[in-house]
């Protein structure tokens, strides 16, 4: 994208398709905002809604968080069409996470939940 | 500034505008300058360290007798709590209360005031940047900004030895409950100033890694693909990700513990939890588990920070005084790399003991097993490489070679405590003392000397003294295994760490079983051992200022003939460090290569321009 | 001297280096919450059965935040396309409305702070308990609560949806044993609440206060160097879309289940 320096220049310089792919990405966030608000009544509904079973009700809350979740970092921090240097950064770091939170988990698990089989 | 250039590749002949002396020396955004901050802040509080195990050491040898010269001293700053009367009357016996003090901000000291801001901040700092052919860091003013938060961060544990109840106590483990009731819960107290100085430690640590990660992957030099790479920057970007990445849930737990310790919550005190016979006021349901896996989630990759600086170090002494590329470099990068990975999944070999059940035990204990296979890799590498090489001797190689074996007792001893059953016997024992202290002293700082050595001509463009270099290693090397070798044998006996009396409490005496006279007597030849390791230093010291003005002058930039780019730079290299942008053509070892009349090439010469005297081609 | 690749990418990575600087400390933020995270799962699967509370915090004001800060996200990305589209003023005001949303956010986070603070549990000598917000008619000799009375501490443990408007009850203070309002130390699950919710308080104070100095006193820097200030824009812009997804997870985890 073409980039000079005064103002006017930046606001004139810049070409058609930069402005015509510009608004397609805006209609996408604006598309994925009205998702995640929609997602957000939908966690609220869902949970107040008896499953007669904790689990299920946190495995729902936690889908719809996670798909929220997947929407705000592909669509507005750009992972989708971000490079492979970012993604190897975050998989490595979401490994570590989980590791982190499964082992801790596992080692203090004794008379709680959480069935080792 | 010229704004018109968008150039982004191209350093310029700016007619500099000189910097007063705060921005240049107190301010600066230079990463050799603030390399070098972090270097002689990480000296003093190396020494700083040292001293408190000194008067540690005298406390296990001589148990209640008053330390010779400071202990009246120390009476006077620190007050009777903390310092008591001997039988003859002196001041000066450090009590139970304040051995544990020195004890726990002995280790916090040294780890993370000390040893990981040499390792990564001041010779990360100083060489990464030189060795990729990159005019600074990425981020020049969060470098500033990092050295500035690691500064206030020792302040902060340097004067928690100064206020009512003294330095944090409780191990620098600090685990939950002892963390919060010790020192009588009066609050703000020394752990408080614990937490808050890791907080800024912390921060500093992952500014820094941020920094360094950036500028490796973004500002190598043309050419300098990653195979390219010296040892050194992949040791310390694997170090980066390391610290990026481990050091966050230290910080959440040590948020948590501040909570418990001010605010009264119960994240780590179980429910029923009776102080002095009292039960707490707080609302129960915490875990103190939880904190000793937030704590060793970091710090185990925390040993491996402590490490991988150095056998980078080791690397590049070695490569330089053999002649000879390094052997494996392939397998020592892709060795180092798994290290970094498998050092986050093997942390409750820390914890064998708290109760875990066995699957989660055996996963843990065969984690461990693998991590081992990189190190040997790593080390075994760095063996052959010196086959059939003409080995130079000098101080840096001495420093280096007495690496190699040192970290290898280290390491291996450190396999029975990696074995959950072995461990049985010496969790919290001497035995583990004397691992990690192999590791770290005549293995860590081993490499950091070297190292000195080694840059101290980039620097200052002069050699220190090598006599005195040659004593200092060879009289450390000595009184560093005197020192560690025997707590081997204490802990095989059963002799348990931090015990302010030596063991005394718990020796045989008239039939009633305990430790041996001849144990716990071993007390008294390692204490001496450490005094004498302490005077050692001394010629160091001495050599180390003496030789800024009046050492042996280089009489070139590169007085070693080394091939890396921190080589081919003016001394000491000016802000920018290089005139031209650098290109890479080869390898980072390119030593005796045959057909070449010099027996090495510097990476970014370009092909068939060898040069008929020592001198630098890209330097106009 | 100038630092290569500041704001064009370099070209094998396609990255510029504030971009894959700020994903770098994004990385070790998941690791920071998700190791408080981590804390709340393990404090809560370890609680004794029946001492874990639920509905203690307002479904609606919650639902209100995760709405503002959802819509802030999606200013802040409009923001950052109006400048790749060279309009500066579109910009102002898309961003205008992020920083006027996290002020509702803060504001409304205030509030709920501040009712669990006048939220007390009283344990009489009688051994009942009282539980309610402290009301405006406490005096040295009384204590006026909007409240109940229960009979163990149990009872206190599901909260309501919906809050209906309580009775007031008054309490003579020579009846009282304890009394302690619902601040971190009242039981871990507060305890939890206030680290997760204050921590990440303080990362949309933080990311307000930068994207308001790129938005106002640093606004200069768009007639010098227009890629720049968007590069600027875009890295804290990504700072503040991480915010909104913590509070993604941080909303049903705390509220809702």
């Amino acid at each position: 994208m073409d980039t000079t320096h005064s103002p006017a220049a930046a606001a004139g310089a810049v070409s058609e398709h930069a402005v015509e792919e510009a608004r397609k990405h805006i209609r996408t966030y604006l598309i994925v905002g009205f998702a995640l608000l929609c997602g957000t009544i939908m966690t609220v509904w869902a949970s107040l809604i008896n499953f007669h079973s904790r689990e299920i009700n946190i495995a729902v809350a936690l889908t719809i968080a996670c798909t929220k979740g997947f929407l705000v970092a592909g669509f507005f921090m750009h992972l989708i069409s971000e490079r492979k240097m970012i993604y190897a950064v975050l998989s490595v770091t979401v490994f570590f996470f989980v590791a982190l939170m499964y082992l801790t988990l596992f080692s203090m698990a004794d008379g709680s939940i959480i069935h080792i089989r | 500034m010229q704004p018109e250039n968008h150039s982004d590749s191209s350093v310029h002949n700016q007619p500099h505008h000189e910097l007063g002396f705060w921005r240049k020396y107190i301010f600066s955004t230079d990463h050799k300058i603030i390399g070098l901050q972090y270097g002689v802040t990480a000296l003093l509080f190396m020494f700083f360290g040292f001293c408190l195990m000194l008067m540690m050491r005298w406390q296990l040898a001589y148990p209640g007798k008053a330390l010779p010269v400071v202990g009246n001293l120390l009476y006077h700053v620190l007050g009777a709590d903390m310092v008591g009367k001997d039988a003859a009357g002196n001041w000066g016996v450090i009590m139970p209360d304040l051995y544990n003090s020195f004890g726990a901000m002995h280790g916090t000291i040294m780890v993370f005031l000390a040893i990981v801001p040499l390792a990564f901040g001041a010779f990360g700092n100083f060489v990464t940047p030189l060795q990729i052919g990159a005019p600074d860091m990425t981020f020049p003013r969060v470098n500033m900004v990092s050295y500035q938060f690691y500064f206030m961060g020792g302040v902060i544990m340097f004067a928690s030895f100064f206020i009512p109840g003294g330095a944090a106590q409780s191990g620098w483990t600090s685990y939950s409950p002892l963390a919060t009731v010790t020192a009588g819960s009066q609050h703000p107290n020394g752990q408080t100033f614990w937490i808050m100085g890791m907080v800024c430690l912390i921060n500093s640590s992952l500014l820094g890694a941020v920094n360094f990660i950036t500028t490796i992957i973004q500002l190598r030099a043309k050419g300098l693909t990653w195979m390219r790479l010296p040892f050194f920057v992949w040791a310390q970007f694997v170090t980066a990700f390391l610290l990026l990445l481990a050091f966050p849930p230290l910080e959440a737990a040590s948020v948590l513990q501040l909570a418990d310790n001010l605010l009264h919550t119960s994240f780590f005190l179980p429910t029923g939890l009776m102080v002095a016979g009292q039960a707490l006021h707080v609302s129960g349901g915490g875990s103190p588990l939880l904190w000793q896996h937030l704590f060793w989630f970091l710090g185990h990759p925390e040993v491996y920070v402590l490490i991988l600086p150095a056998m980078g170090i080791v690397t590049e002494i070695i490569a330089n005084n053999t002649r000879k590329p390094i052997w494996g470099y392939r397998s020592m990068v892709y060795s180092v790399l798994v290290i970094g990975f498998l050092s986050f999944i093997v942390w409750a070999h820390h914890m064998y003991l708290t109760g875990m059940g066995t699957r989660i035990a055996t996963f843990f204990q065969t984690t461990t097993m693998m991590i081992s296979i990189p190190s040997v890799i790593i080390l075994t590498a760095l063996f052959i490489s010196l086959w059939g090489a003409s080995i130079r001797i000098n101080t840096p190689m001495l420093f280096a070679l007495g690496f190699l074996p040192m970290f290898g007792i280290g390491g291996l001893t450190g396999l029975p405590l990696g074995f959950n059953a072995s461990d049985i016997q010496l969790h919290d024992t001497y035995y583990v003392i004397a691992h990690f202290h192999y590791i770290v002293a005549p293995g860590t700082i081993f490499a950091l000397f070297g190292g000195i050595y080694f840059w101290y001509p980039k620097m200052t463009g002069r050699f220190m003294n090598e006599f005195w270099g040659k004593a200092h290693f060879a009289l450390s090397f000595i009184f560093m295994n005197l020192i560690f070798m025997p707590m081997f044998v204490q802990g095989l006996e059963g002799m348990s760490r931090r015990m302010y009396d030596g063991g005394a409490t718990y020796a045989e005496s008239g039939g009633v079983v305990g430790l041996s006279k001849y144990i716990v007597g071993l007390n008294v030849p390692i204490s001496h051992a450490a005094f004498a390791l302490g005077l050692v230093q001394i010629p160091f010291i001495i050599n180390f200022f003496y030789s800024i003005k009046r050492g042996r002058l280089t009489h070139s930039d590169n007085p070693w003939g080394a091939t890396t780019l921190d080589w081919q730079t003016p001394t000491p290299p000016p802000h920018g460090n290089f005139d031209k942008p650098m290109e890479v053509f080869r390898g980072p070892y390119e030593y005796s290569v045959p057909g070449h009349a010099r027996d090495f090439t510097p990476q970014n010469e370009p092909e068939g321009q060898e040069p008929s005297i020592h001198g630098n081609p890209v330097r106009s | 001297m100038e630092i290569p690749y500041a704001v064009k990418p370099r070209p094998d990575t396609g990255l510029y280096n504030a971009k894959l600087g700020i994903w770098l400390f994004l990385a070790s933020e998941v690791m920071l919450f998700g190791a408080l995270f981590s804390s709340y799962i393990l404090l809560r699967v370890n609680a004794e059965e029946g001492t874990w509370p639920h509905h203690w915090l307002n479904i609606w004001l919650g639902m209100t935040n995760t709405f503002v800060l959802i819509i802030s996200s999606v200013t802040v990305v409009l923001g950052w396309a109006s400048l790749k589209m060279g309009k500066f003023n579109r910009y102002k005001f898309y961003q205008g409305i992020t920083l006027l949303c996290a002020l509702v956010f803060l504001g409304i986070k205030s509030f709920e702070y501040h009712d669990k603070f006048m939220h007390y549990e009283i344990h009489l000598k009688d051994g009942r308990i009282a539980d309610g917000h402290i009301q405006p008619g406490t005096t040295d000799k009384t204590v006026v609560l909007d409240g109940r009375y229960v009979a163990s501490h149990a009872d206190l443990m599901e909260g309501e949806v919906h809050h209906e408007k309580e009775p007031e009850i008054s309490i003579p203070r020579d009846q009282i044993v304890s009394m302690e309002n619902y601040g971190p130390w009242h039981n871990t699950y507060t305890a939890i609440y206030f680290t997760l919710t204050g921590l990440h308080a303080l990362h949309v104070i933080g990311g307000a206060i930068v994207i308001f100095a790129i938005w106002g006193p640093l606004a200069k820097v768009w007639e010098q160097d227009p890629e720049r200030y968007t590069n600027r824009v875009e890295v804290s812009g990504l700072f503040w879309h991480f915010v909104d997804l913590v509070w993604i997870f941080l909303f049903p985890v705390l509220y809702l289940l």
